[in-house]
């Protein structure tokens, strides 16, 4: 009873703070003012319950972690059985979300208040973080696949909102669009996942789904099992259905082409969404539907691992040739997340064979904090510098301390190197990977050497290299409001990887040891280093190297430049096949065939009335006429015909 | 002499109404027009008033429906006459043909 009214504080204050900001912001000046401070509080009485709920979650209780509905309320019945409710579903992989949603969203919030205190739509700026926490944080505790899915497109639209903030800024609309219509393409394919598991399994709810498609005996399983479609069970349609809605949102090849452009928006919020929360969501649903993936269809977690496998290796490449920071982030994001996934992947259900599913969580975990860190810090450099490119940058450690260690310590952590956070939760997945597909595995370890070689390229770049002109800002490093979260987030990822991860996330709830093999840790870590050196020794002092480098590879070096040419050829398959194949005849019948039936019955009508509208002459003696010969002929029907 | 009959008094309000009728019909005056309308409203009087006393002398239903038609065509009348002199305020006639712009 009491974590009900815990789950309900903390989503009620984000959305209290969206209401308050969203309706009363623009008109009240007070409120317009205050609109930082008011959604930093709100945001921090959010952080404070959802800490409380998942602290007692994660220490009072027995070692196993058991899966509790805090509530559940049925929305809308269908029949017998098969109902969308709208419930809490507290577990340990909510529990550890709803901590990481609440923190790096107050982060983000108290970084904002030194980032956009100039701008003209402060309050509905707020509105929007407001709404985006709310709607992460409902879906992060659906109880029910239909609830996740409103919250799913909840956190689409503020993330539309949020992306196309400068909306008169040509290049964020066009981001905007682009990232709605291509999840929302993702989401079709997850709601007819959603139609087909829950047409076979007869519930949407989420425990009563999973032990029934998890459990080879249930005659829902037999049916799912039987039904096909093109060769292929129905479980597997729905399980990979359901995947393409988490690829979408979670930026998975070939969906990912929206992320790299969503940086369009406010750096802070590139941070919350891009980074840390968002674009986790795929990760996170695979997990919530882990079971049944890891039991009853373990072929889809094959195609799940080559997949995250590829976009994590293909976007480390596109990385390593970027020059606007934002975007080398948003694509070591995508990077990260394909460890994730692909860590999702390889794992089996139960005790040891979890391992995998751990380590993706914990990953998830520690990635929330560096990366929102690198973001929040690129937000403090190009407040500084006032642009995103990197070659604009150089020379920046002495201006901006603060900034330049927190960075340090991110990149540091997202590279692997102990004992920062990112270390241990990549060990974890490359250790799963090592169990159960070494073909991944060595996969894996390149990108990650790709990963220490693209981010130490970013940070020397920026903070080392020679020093360029127009650095000597009046306002300095930036507020303390700036700084704090900076250093907060720091703190965590120097320190959150001691957390013994596995023993209170794991597939089946049962802890699993967790253990630090030394040697089998020497080989990523080497990589790592390398990396880095090898970035020490292109970046850390101007020079034409890169250039040659990039000269040498040719062509070779363009095609990854230009992301592969994937924009272009989505392109060529929207504007070429779809809008001259598909939109334009169906356009042509629509306006001749379609609009032309309906003209033709106007047109009939138009026809008929030209004939008959003389009978409406306005002569009131001609219609009295009509009215006797009316009465004349009823009188005769009547006395002689049905006498 | 035959004593007067139900018969008689029909064909007299048959007659009557049917004047009332050609009367409605080729006026083009409204208030002859009106007139004319009178006299049918009248001639459907006498046949109620007639059938009561021959058919049923015992109640007087026939005699009370007079009496409506009677007060609702006096309201008839003035409501008619309003409408004939506004009318007659917009287009200075009161000639039925003049008045035949509400039509398609």
């Amino acid at each position: 009873m009491q974590n009900t009214n815990l789950v309900l504080l903390t989503l009620a204050s984000p959305l209290l703070a969206f209401l308050l900001l969203g309706i009363f912001g623009s008109s009240s000046n007070w409120l317009k003012k205050g609109a930082g401070i008011i959604g930093t509080l709100l945001m921090a009485v959010s952080f404070f319950f959802a800490s409380q709920l998942s602290l007692a979650y994660f220490l009072n209780q027995t070692p196993n972690h058991t899966q509790q509905i805090l509530f559940s309320y049925t929305w809308l019945q269908f029949g017998s059985g098969l109902s969308i409710d709208m419930g809490a579903l507290l577990d340990a992989t909510s529990a550890m979300m709803l901590l990481v949603v609440t923190f790096i969203s107050l982060m983000v919030h108290v970084f904002s208040l030194g980032y956009m205190h100039n701008d003209e739509r402060f309050a509905s700026y707020y509105a929007y973080l407001g709404l985006f926490t709310f709607s992460m944080l409902g879906l992060v505790i659906s109880a029910n696949i239909f609830q996740i899915y409103m919250f799913w497109e909840l956190v689409g639209v503020s993330s539309f909102l949020l992306i196309g903030y400068y909306f008169n800024k040509q290049s964020a609309v066009a981001a905007a669009k682009k990232a709605f219509i291509v999840t929302r393409f993702a989401d079709l394919g997850f709601l007819i996942g959603i139609l087909t598991l829950g047409y076979y399994g007869e519930s949407f709810d989420f425990l009563t789904l999973i032990g029934r498609l998890s459990d080879v005996q249930s005659p829902q399983f037999a049916a799912i099992g039987v039904a096909s479609f093109a060769g292929i069970s129905a479980l597997t349609w729905g399980l990979l259905l359901v995947f393409m809605g988490g690829a979408g949102k979670s930026a998975m090849f070939p969906l990912h082409i929206w992320l790299p452009d969503a940086m369009e928006g406010p750096t802070p919020v590139s941070a919350l969404i891009h980074a840390a929360t968002m674009v986790v969501a795929g990760v996170f649903l695979v997990a919530r539907l882990f079971p049944i993936f890891a039991i009853a269809a373990p072929h889809t977690l094959d195609i799940i691992a080559y997949i995250g496998i590829f976009s994590a290796l293909f976007a480390a490449l596109i990385a390593c040739t970027q020059t606007d920071i934002k975007r080398v982030l948003a694509y070591s994001t995508m990077s990260q997340i394909g460890f994730m996934m692909f860590a999702l992947g390889v794992s089996g259900y139960g005790a040891e064979n979890g391992a995998g599913f751990s380590a993706s969580l914990f990953h998830l975990f520690t990635h929330a904090f560096f990366k929102s860190l690198l973001f929040l810090g690129a937000g403090a450099i190009i407040h500084y510098v006032h642009s995103n490119e990197m070659e604009d940058m150089g020379g920046l450690r002495k201006h901006m301390p603060i900034t330049h260690i927190s960075f340090l310590i991110a990149c540091l952590a997202i590279s692997g190197i102990p004992p920062f956070a990112g270390f241990f939760s990549k060990e974890a997945i490359l250790h799963a990977a090592y169990q159960s597909n070494p073909a991944i595995y060595y996969m894996a370890l390149f990108t990650s050497f790709l990963t220490a070689f693209y981010m130490f390229r970013l940070y020397f770049s920026i903070f080392w290299s020679t020093q360029k002109a127009a650095q000597d800002n009046a306002h300095g490093e930036g507020t303390w409001s700036m700084k704090i979260p900076l250093i907060l987030l720091a703190i965590a990822s120097v320190l959150f990887g001691f957390i013994p991860f596995s023993e209170y996330v794991s597939t089946d709830g049962k802890p699993i040891a967790t253990h630090l093999d030394v040697l089998f840790s020497i080989a990523p870590v080497t990589l790592g280093v390398l990396g880095i050196l090898l970035a020490k020794q292109l970046y850390q002092k101007a020079s034409v190297k890169p250039q040659k480098i990039a000269l040498a590879l040719g062509s070779a070096y363009g095609f990854v430049k230009n992301k592969f040419y994937i924009d272009e050829v989505y392109q060529y398959i929207t504007k070429k096949m779809l809008f001259a194949w598909v939109a334009r005849p169906a356009a042509w019948i629509d306006k001749n065939i379609i609009d032309g039936f309906y003209l033709l019955l106007a047109q009939l009508t138009q026809f008929s009335s030209v004939y008959i509208k003389g009978i409406q002459s306005g002569k009131v003696q001609a219609y009295a006429m009509y009215f006797f010969a009316g009465i004349l002929s009823l009188a005769s029907l009547l006395f002689y015909v049905l006498k | 002499m035959t004593p007067v009959g139900l018969p008689h008094i029909l064909l007299l309000s048959t007659a009557l109404f049917f004047i009332g009728m050609f009367g409605f019909f080729t006026r083009r005056n409204l208030i002859t027009m009106l007139m004319s309308l009178e006299l049918m409203l009248n001639s459907v009087n006498i046949n109620f008033v007639a059938f009561n006393k021959y058919l049923y002398p015992q109640n007087l239903s026939g005699v009370f429906f007079v009496i409506f038609i009677i007060t609702i065509a006096a309201a008839e009348a003035a409501v008619a006459i309003a409408i004939i002199i506004n009318l007659f305020r917009s287009s200075d006639s009161i000639d039925v043909t003049d008045a035949e712009e509400m039509k398609f």
